[in-house]
Formats: C-alpha cells, sequence, structure tokens
C-alpha cells in the first residue's frame, strides 16, 4: 500500500512540474506576443490611464527592465525553488503576499461551496440510488441534468434577480459576513451538487447489484445497516474523486462567480491581471491554482486508498 | 432513446432559428433605432428590440450563430486532437504513453478560461482565441477516453491478426478501432460542444470575451440585464435561447448509464 501511494506521489510531484513550466511558458509567450508596450500599460496600471507620460513610462523602465526577456523567465524559474514569485508589477508588493490575501477569500468561497454541495448532492443521491425508478429517482436525476446544463453565471444571475433583488432577502454582493457567502457559495455548490449527485447514485446503484451488498443482507443485515456500515464507505469513494477532480472547474466557476458577485478572491485578481498585464501576478495565480489542484488530488489519492484498500491489495 | 430524440429535435430547431433567419429576414443584427427601444414583441416583430432598438431576432440568430460555429470547428480540432494523441499514446505505450498522460494531467490543472483569456490576449480576434484556447485544454477528456477505449482493443485477437497480415496502422484503426471507438465518444463530442458554448457565454457575461456591439449569448445577456423591470421578455430570451442549447446536446449525451 505504502509503495502505491508513493508511485502515485510521485507521478503528481512530475505533474506539478509540468504545470509549473506550462504555466512559465505560457505567460511569457502571452507577455511577447501582446501589441503595443507593455512598459506603458502597466504606467497604466499604476498612474491612471490619463496620466501615462513618457517619462512615467521610463520609471516604470528602469525599475522593473524588460519583463518578456528570456532572463527573466529563467529568473522566474530560478525564484520558484527558492519560494520567491517575483514582485507585482501593478502594486508593487510581492506576489505571495497578494495572493496570501486574496486565497483566503477564495477558500472561504471554495470551502462553503464545496461544504453546501455535499450536504445536497449525496443524500439525494444516495436516496434516489436506494429506490432507483421510482418517482423520486427520476426527478432527481431530472433536475440533476438540468443544474449541471446550467452555466455558472447564468445560475448567478437568476439568484440575483430573484432572491436579491425580487425577494430582497440575501445582498447580491459585499464580503464579510457570512449572509454575503450564501449566494455566490450557493451557485458554486448548485452546479457540483449535480454532479456529485448523478456519482452517488450511480455508486449505490451499482452497489445494491454487487455480491457483498447481496451477501450483507443475506447474513441478515437490514437495508439500513447496510447502507451505513458498508454503502457508505463505498460510495465515498467515487465522491472524493470526483470532488478532487471538479476542483479545476470549481476554480473556473470561482473566477466567473467571483465577478459576478463582487468577491475579493483570486479569481477576481486572475482576471485583472490578465488586463493589466501583470506577468508576475497572472503566472503567481495561475501556479497557485493549479498546484492547488495538484495538492488537492494527491491527498484524493491517499483518502481513496485509505477508504478502499481493495485496489491496493490488487 | 426518447431524451435523445428530444434532444436532436431542440438542437435542430436552435439550428433552424440560427442559420435559416438570415435567408428569410435580412435585418442588421447591429443596426439601431433609438425608436424601437425595448419594443415589446409584436406580430410583425416576434421578439421584439433591445434598449438599442436593434432586432433581437436578428441578434439572437447571429449570437447563436457565432457561437455555434465556434463551437463545431473546436470540435472538430478537439476530436481530430484527441483521438490521435489517444490512439499513438496507447499504440506506442512506453514513454511516450507517459509523456502524453502527464502532459494531459498537466493541462487538465489549469482553469480552461485563464488559457482562453491569454489566448485573447495573445490572438488578434476573439473568435480565434475562443478557438485556440477551448481547443487547447477540451481536447484532454477526449484523448483520455481514446486511449483508454484503443488500448483495450489493441489487445484484441483481431487487431492482432491484422497485424500480423501486414495491414497498417491506419487500416487496423479505421476497420478494426474507430467502429469500437466511435459511440464511446458520442456522448463525450456532445459534452465538448456544450463546453465550448457554455465558455463563450460565460465570458461575454464577464465582458472579457467578444466585444460590443457583436451579439453574442453572454453579452446580450448582461446588456439586457439593466432592463429586466421593463423588459424581462428580452432578457430571457437569450438566456432561453442557451439552456436551450445546453440542454440539447445534455439530452444527446444522455443520462447516467444504469
Amino acid at each position: 500500500m505504502l509503495l502505491s501511494i508513493g508511485r502515485s506521489l510521485g507521478w503528481r510531484l512530475a505533474q506539478a512540474g509540468l504545470v509549473a513550466i506550462l504555466v512559465g511558458v505560457l505567460s511569457f509567450a502571452m507577455m511577447r506576443a501582446l501589441p503595443g508596450d507593455m512598459i506603458f500599460r502597466i504606467a497604466a496600471a499604476r498612474f491612471g490611464y490619463d496620466n501615462v507620460t513618457a517619462e512615467n513610462a521610463e520609471l516604470v523602465r528602469s525599475q522593473i527592465g524588460d519583463p518578456a526577456g528570456i532572463s527573466a523567465f529563467l529568473g522566474w524559474i530560478a525564484g520558484l525553488f527558492r519560494g520567491d514569485l517575483g514582485t507585482s508589477l501593478v502594486t508593487g508588493e510581492t506576489v505571495l503576499a497578494e495572493i496570501a490575501h486574496q486565497f483566503g477569500a477564495t477558500a472561504e468561497l471554495a470551502g462553503v461551496a464545496i461544504l453546501l454541495s455535499l450536504l445536497i448532492g449525496p443524500p439525494l443521491g444516495l436516496w434516489a440510488g436506494l429506490h432507483p425508478g421510482g418517482w423520486f429517482d427520476r426527478a432527481t436525476v431530472l433536475l440533476a441534468s438540468v443544474f449541471k446544463a446550467t452555466p455558472q453565471f447564468l445560475l448567478g444571475l437568476v439568484l440575483i434577480v430573484v432572491v436579491a433583488i425580487g425577494m430582497g432577502l440575501l445582498p447580491a454582493a459585499g464580503h464579510g459576513e457570512a449572509r454575503h457567502l450564501i449566494l455566490p457559495g450557493l451557485t458554486l455548490a448548485l452546479g457540483l451538487a449535480a454532479n456529485t449527485t448523478r456519482i452517488t447514485r450511480e455508486a449505490v446503484v451499482q452497489a445494491r447489484d454487487s455480491d457483498w451488498w447481496r451477501f450483507a443482507r443475506w447474513k441478515g443485515l437490514s437495508e439500513r445497516q447496510v447502507v451505513l456500515r458498508h454503502g457508505l464507505r463505498h460510495v465515498a469513494v467515487p465522491v472524493l474523486t470526483l470532488i478532487a477532480a471538479q476542483f479545476v472547474a470549481l476554480m473556473e466557476g470561482v473566477v466567473v462567480v467571483e465577478t459576478i458577485f463582487g468577491w475579493p478572491g483570486i479569481g477576481h485578481a486572475l482576471v485583472h491581471a490578465v488586463f493589466h498585464r501583470d506577468v508576475p501576478m497572472v503566472q503567481g495565480t495561475a501556479l497557485i491554482m493549479g498546484l492547488a489542484f495538484v495538492l488537492i488530488n494527491a491527498l484524493a489519492d491517499i483518502a481513496a486508498r485509505v477508504l478502499d484498500p481493495r485496489e491496493a491489495a490488487q | 432513446m426518447m431524451p435523445r430524440c428530444l434532444g436532436l429535435a431542440i438542437l435542430a430547431a436552435v439550428l433552424l432559428f440560427a442559420f435559416g433567419l438570415p435567408l428569410v429576414n435580412e435585418t442588421d443584427p447591429t443596426a439601431q433605432s433609438l425608436l424601437n427601444a425595448l419594443q415589446p414583441p409584436s406580430a410583425e416583430t416576434p421578439f421584439g428590440f433591445d434598449h438599442l432598438g436593434r432586432s433581437m431576432s436578428a441578434r439572437l440568430a447571429a449570437a447563436l450563430r457565432l457561437s455555434l460555429t465556434i463551437a463545431f470547428v473546436t470540435l472538430v480540432t478537439t476530436a481530430a486532437i484527441g483521438v490521435a494523441l489517444g490512439a499513438l499514446a496507447s499504440w506506442r505505450g512506453g514513454w511516450v504513453d507517459r509523456a502524453l498522460v502527464l502532459f494531459a494531467d498537466s493541462i487538465v490543472a489549469l482553469p480552461a478560461l485563464l488559457i482562453v483569456l491569454i489566448a485573447g490576449l495573445i490572438l488578434p480576434n476573439q473568435p480565434l482565441a475562443f478557438w485556440a484556447g477551448l481547443s487547447a485544454t477540451l481536447w484532454v477528456e477526449i484523448f483520455r477516453l481514446t486511449r483508454a477505449a484503443i488500448r483495450a482493443q489493441i489487445a484484441a485477437p483481431a487487431v492482432e491478426a491484422a497485424r500480423l497480415l501486414g495491414f497498417g496502422p491506419i487500416y487496423i484503426f479505421r476497420t478494426h478501432l474507430w467502429p469500437e471507438l466511435a459511440p464511446v465518444l458520442r456522448a463525450t463530442f456532445a459534452l465538448t460542444f456544450a463546453a465550448v458554448v457554455m465558455g463563450i457565454a460565460a465570458l461575454g457575461f464577464v465582458s472579457v470575451g467578444v466585444r460590443a456591439p457583436t451579439p453574442e449569448l453572454g453579452l446580450m445577456m448582461v446588456e439586457l440585464l439593466p432592463y429586466w423591470r421593463e423588459a424581462p421578455w428580452a432578457l430571457l430570451q437569450p438566456v432561453i435561447a442557451t439552456m436551450a442549447t445546453l440542454l440539447a446536446l445534455t439530452l444527446i449525451a444522455g443520462g447516467p448509464k444504469v
């Protein structure tokens, strides 16, 4: 078991390395291909669009050098090993400090979204899977398809119009209080829950068909006992893997949802960094998102092996 | 089978509307007439006019044409890349296989919208950026499925016999591998198509996609959102068009396999 965990961790490590290189190459390609002098663009972001003069641009140039050069790329890679992501070209703060600040807000939102989706998805899927073919099952599957097909921004829009403006129950934008979390969290959660419901349902249907389930029933356990003792553990593995795999979709949703709800997180920062051609910030945020994905999947690998020792035993 | 037929019917209706409308009604989707601003639907103009007095029907059709065309071209590109690399990986095996899988795993770790945003800055126009950015990320799913499906087939006796008889890889792929692969890929093709439509609309909605005045579904929703009280029917049109397209594709992809 340790060997298989080690092998999967080695794979994740290679993945992390390649993610870093891809992010670097992509963002430097972007910098080289951009039309216009990016120094002026950065100066505009620093001083405001009406105050860009040749002197200001020269000032910026003397401070940061040529940000699209090969030496800048190699310097960035070298910095990664020291845990240094560089300095934001716009604010002058270190990228790490900026991201640490924004990542908190995003983690809060993503955490609430995952929690809500776990409260909605698996219970529905479990109940539907235990009664396949019933009206509840068919209604759940239909609803899951509808929510899966609904883009997150549309869901956010509907929630804002109906709950925030129409009923006036919750604020449409803002940050800081618990009530601000509900609408953006729910927007992300409903999309995630559509998938967890389907996966849970299928896992339960498949489990009910299996030999071990029939054996457990045959030896005298009640349906309820089988579900609690054996079923949940079996279902947890695909759900866990799915959540880890959906992390990137969650991050993508975060970009959209943060922009709609004005949430000061990492997705919001990324869009702005791309606009202002703040290379180190683009690299930093993309890298953190990519590495977080790899880390979460590595943890899910381990958790899945602990929960389900059957695979490792083979 | 029923849901799939329903999905195909909806998609056919959307396609007919998007590509058929310009044939019967040549209204310019960007022509403004403030006299008509927010005119509700009537017998002559069943879709009404938007806040700048532009024909909603012409804009809706143009927006759908844009999304559907990009989605189609992207699907063809991703399918070609995904199937080719997937076949290569499972055919060659060894380090080629491992390198390709690692590459695919790393692409998946990056948010697709980020890659599209960056492509939007590198490439001169937005449709091209959507195509490049979305193709660069969406091939992975097709690659994985192809690799898994072909791996099982390559060891089959039929393929081995064909190899021993001296048939080339292209012949074997066409006669033995593709027939097994096609049904597996159909659902993914529908979902890839849906992902492109959704991605374009999402970027339009957060105002980093196609620029005004080009009609685009997400952009139309943002433009009409401030008028939702006066003209809910106008806001609903792009919403319904987007939802109908996505739902149709989801239905075609098929529900969970029981």
